[in-house]
């Protein structure tokens, strides 16, 4: 049942030949849950391994074979619920799902139909017009099927079992987004939300996480369109190529008197394209029933308890508090909580410490030099304590904000404690109120004619700043300086 | 010293404890009997080798005085059951010659605890069937003819046992058909079985033996092939009752590798036996008096209540008003499971492949090729079942019913029944190919009396209790508590006490 949510936003319609469109967006998320073993058997879930080396007789669907459920990677699922803020059930039921796939070695995926283990929730997006809320329909737990090889062999396909079983969570939106940026804002917003409660990885490279994006198109107030179901789209920008194209797509053949099929698409990356799959004729019947090899799943009394007081800080709360406590710009914030690394790094920061220029050298500085030289902030040369260690110096007046990049340079390429580096090479600011007189004293004395102008021209007190500032190479105490000029040159 | 093979289990125990012959004597004297037998058609793979190597190891233990509780034991072993490094194929094509690298739980804990393997016994395919025609082994001989019946005749006609149902050679009941088998003629003290609709309890009937399908999740269902999951379980087959309770004990436990064997003690069920029944109230439903039930069935019945009565018991009639809706529900229920089950048989990893252009006529070529008739119209009942638009309309309405027989049964325990007495099965063993040509359902109304115990997870037994017109035997079940299988022990051995000696397959094979 699609529920209506959202009214039309004239500025995320898309300009047709004839009409404006709305487009409708949906999606799956399948996030593999990080977890030691698979859903229902004990091998290992360890990416990279040679070729079917993480198979366990249950994997292989050996005869006689059962499944026991993985109780943390339950917990997973409940700590995910719980993240996005869903009602979690305390009663869920396996089901198969059957169809044929030499990948599949039972013949089924065990999956949750009818009864899922998390039901509605949802995930806030800041976008610039403001902040936007995706329902979530449900999550479910589900396992991973293996994988098909078809390129080793002119006459036959390789199977490989190690992802088979592994535990997914199905994540499933409600047909809330109306752009392709909020469907790659959504994307990236769930993924943090997944980071930070370590239950997957967010991987999309490894196919960790993956996005079935559902398509549709109509005019403004119409009812929902006829849908197209983008497939196994493994990385954010190929989602926004997608729906790009999938939307224009389908408002080309609206336009030219045509009907949307509903059918399942793949995304071609190195076309830009989606591409028909199968149509809703040549859609599986996939006879879901109720795994009898496995008892309903009823949570144990206080879990879902246990799990929430244990839940981390979320980026929202850890947004919300930044804000507050450091005094920082939504934008800041956003950018800083985005990755749990990040915002930890800067706590470290800004712990005791100025937060907004803590905010401006994480992010201006170091995230700047980090991305330029393909470092994230786990592997950066730069320490959080090392980068603490030059603000205070700042904010003590031992070196101006010039030195001051100096010195991160400095520490970036030598590493260091910049209190040393500072002894050791002089980049101690100048607050000798006598050296620094004789320095503008030396510089109104060469500059007659600019002293003159300078006082009927206020404007002209940086040009003196500077030429001080250059004498002193760089060291002189920047306001130091002005009040001596002003005084010197008679500006208010 | 007579026969080895006449002994009944707890017998031979006794004697073995009591040093009075070894485990390898009585295994070889099983191994001779079995070699003997083949024409029974009972063993579709015997391991004399292996049984020789564990009698020998049982008596190292014996003669230390240490072993376990069925220590030098010889066991058949269903063909169900997986076997480390002995083929295991659920008598079906679609295995091949599969060799499984792993042991079944219930297996595992027969040689925990000191039992002897002497090979695998026949049954229908998937254990689908209750006759054991549709073995892709062939059929299996029941030990027992009808009294008419020429000896000689009927043992030439084992040389093919397809067409020895017109010599008067009758089916062993199924699916666990080479189990009842071998153990009426006295191949093996004890055999495992398994018992999806009845495929205990109706060859145990038919055979003249004892044989007791436990409580759904007693018994771990690990590593024995699946037929329908949320029904099949694992029990045993013996001589007598005592003989039963001793095998039930080693098989029965929790096992956390499968999710739906239970969590509660297995008591010594061999104490059970001979306990007083003073006092205990067995119902006898009246919805079971069927249409067309020979009048000999119906006497046999009536006679058991009154042995009952005799040894104490209060019998009573009561109503157990959803039975006529358990056999349709049954199969509707156990296809369904069974074509999702049997789906991992696909010519990909294991047993048999038949090559095809692409990867959907290699399934089809397989399947077509690996699965007898029978397995497939299961397999196209259970999918139809379950396809959208018909889901809700079977599916689900049989598992309602499946709910109502379970109610029906809780209901007369709650009202103080701790029994409930039936006629295992509708008539004595029937001649082979008498029914397996006609329509299937006149087949699938053997298990009419067994299939609402699978449904509604409860334990079963049936015993021997008398003879047919034809001198062949028949057998009675009692219907227990869920978990309460002493009861049905204590209940069992009184039947057998009052029903006294009853005959014995005598050899002709």
């Amino acid at each position: 049942m699609l529920v209506e949510t959202r009214p039309a936003d004239p500025k995320k319609l898309i300009k047709g030949a004839t009409a404006d469109w709305e487009v409708i967006i949906g999606m799956e998320i399948h996030a593999q849950v990080t977890s030691e073993a698979k859903l229902f058997s004990g091998a290992s879930t360890e990416f990279g391994r040679p070729p079917n080396s993480n198979v366990s007789l249950v994997d292989a669907a050996m005869p006689g074979m059962l499944p026991v459920i993985n109780e943390e990677c339950v917990r997973q699922a409940v700590r995910t619920g719980l993240g996005i803020k869903a009602e979690i059930h305390q009663h869920s039921v396996f089901d198969r799902k059957n169809y044929f796939y030499p990948d599949l070695p039972q013949g089924y995926q065990i999956s949750q139909y009818k009864s899922p283990i998390v039901g509605e929730g949802e995930v806030v997006l800041d976008m610039p017009e403001g902040q936007v809320k995706i329902g979530i329909e449900r999550l479910h737990l589900e396992q991973d099927a293996g994988k098909s090889i078809h390129d080793q062999d002119p006459n036959n396909s390789f199977v490989d079992l190690n992802r088979s079983g592994v535990a997914l969570m199905e994540i499933v939106s409600k047909p809330d987004l109306r752009s392709s940026d909020e469907a790659r804002a959504y994307v990236t917003k769930l993924r943090t939300i997944l980071r930070y409660l370590g239950t997957c990885d967010g991987d999309m490279e490894k196919g960790n996480l993956r996005a079935d994006v559902n398509v549709s198109v109509r005019k403004p107030g119409a009812p929902f369109g006829t849908r197209c179901e983008i497939k196994n789209v493994n990385s954010i920008r190929f989602i926004g190529q997608a729906i790009e194209y999938e939307a224009r797509r389908q408002i080309g053949i609206l336009e030219d008197g045509g009907a949307i099929d509903q059918e399942t698409r793949l995304f071609d990356p190195s076309k830009g394209e989606t591409r028909s799959m199968r149509s809703k004729e040549e859609a599986h019947d996939y006879r879901y029933f109720p795994d009898p090899d496995l008892l309903p799943l009823d949570l144990p009394e206080g879990l879902v308890d246990e799990l929430k007081k244990e839940l981390p800080e979320l980026p929202d709360e850890k947004k919300a508090r930044f804000q507050a406590e450091y005094g920082l710009s939504a934008y800041d914030a956003d950018v800083l909580v985005a990755e749990k690394a990040s915002a930890d790094f800067f706590e470290q920061v800004a712990t005791g410490r100025d937060g907004k220029l803590a905010a401006n050298w994480v992010i201006n500085e170091l995230f700047g030099r980090l991305n330029k030289e393909g470092h994230d902030v786990q592997t950066s040369p730069v320490s959080a304590g090392q980068l603490g260690g030059l603000i205070d110096l700042i904010k003590d007046g031992t070196i101006s904000g010039k030195i001051a990049k100096d010195l991160f340079e400095i520490v970036w390429t030598e590493g260091g404690d910049p209190k040393e580096i500072v002894e050791a090479r002089g980049l101690k600011q100048v607050t000798d109120t006598g050296a620094i007189e004789k320095a503008v004293d030396e510089i109104i004395a060469a500059n007659p004619d600019k002293a003159e102008q300078a006082k009927g021209k206020p404007g002209m007190l940086g040009w003196f700043v500077g030429q001080v500032m250059k004498s002193t190479g760089g060291k002189a105490n920047p306001q130091a300086v002005s009040d001596l000029l002003k005084a010197k040159l008679g500006v208010e | 010293m007579s026969e080895l093979t006449d002994l009944t289990l707890a017998e031979a125990r006794d004697g073995l404890k009591a040093k009075k012959f070894t485990s390898a004597e009585l295994t070889d004297a099983h191994i001779d009997a079995v070699e003997a037998a083949r024409g029974l058609n009972a063993y579709i793979l015997e391991t004399p080798e292996k049984a020789r190597e564990m009698a020998f190891a049982s008596d190292v233990k014996l003669a230390k005085g240490e072993g376990g509780a069925l220590e030098g034991i010889p066991l058949g072993i269903k063909d169900l059951f997986a076997t480390e490094g002995f083929r295991t194929t659920a008598c079906s094509r679609i295995l091949g010659d599969f060799i499984p690298t792993y042991e079944s739980t219930v297996t595992t804990q027969l040689w925990r605890d000191g039992a002897v393997m002497l090979g695998k016994l026949n049954n229908d395919e998937f254990a689908m069937g209750s006759s054991n025609e549709t073995s892709a082994y062939g059929a299996v001989a029941n030990p027992w003819l009808a009294g008419n019946t020429d000896k000689v005749t009927a043992k030439s006609a084992l040389s093919d046992l397809a067409t020895a149902g017109g010599a008067g050679v009758l089916v062993p009941g199924g699916s666990s058909g080479g189990s009842s088998s071998a153990v009426a003629a006295r191949l093996c003290l004890g055999a495992t079985g398994t018992d999806t609709g009845g495929s205990i309890r109706q060859p145990a009937a038919f055979t003249g033996i004892v044989g007791i399908k436990p409580t759904y999740g007693r018994c771990s269902r690990w590593g024995i092939v699946a037929f329908a999951s949320s029904l099949d379980q694992a029990g045993p087959f013996a001589r007598t009752v005592k003989d039963t309770a001793i095998l039930l004990r080693s098989m029965a436990g929790h096992d956390p590798k499968d999710s739906t064997s239970v969590n509660v003690p297995v008591p010594d069920y061999e104490v059970a036996v001979g306990r007083s029944v003073k006092g205990l109230r067995i119902g006898v439903p009246k919805e079971y008096r069927v249409e067309g039930m020979p009048a000999e069935i119906e006497k046999l019945w009536h006679q058991g209540a009154e042995w009952l009565k005799a040894a104490g018991a209060e019998i009573v009639e009561i109503s157990l008003p959803h039975t006529k809706y358990a056999l349709p529900a049954y199969y509707i229920v156990a296809p369904a499971e069974a074509s999702s089950n049997l789906a991992r048989y696909d010519g990909v990893r294991y047993g048999a492949r038949v090559p095809g252009k692409d990867i959907t006529a290699m399934y089809e070529n397989t399947r077509a090729a690996g699965f007898g008739s029978e397995v497939k119209r299961r397999i196209m009942i259970g999918t139809y079942v379950l396809s959208a638009g018909y889901y809700d309309a079977y599916y689900v309405r049989a598992q309602k019913v499946r709910t109502l027989i379970k109610r029906d049964f809780d209901n007369v325990f709650a009202a103080g029944v701790d029994a409930v007495l039936t006629p295992t099965t509708p008539s004595a063993a029937f001649a082979i190919g008498s029914k397996a040509s006609t329509d299937p359902v006149e087949m699938y109304l053997n298990d009419i009396f067994t299939v609402t115990v699978n449904m509604a997870g409860l334990p079963g037994i049936s015993v021997p209790a008398g003879m047919s017109s034809e001198n062949l035997p028949l057998g009675l079940q009692l219907i227990g508590r869920p978990f309460d299988e002493e009861t049905l022990f204590a209940l069992g051995a009184a039947i057998e006490s009052s029903a006294g000696s009853l005959p014995k397959a005598e050899k002709w094979w």
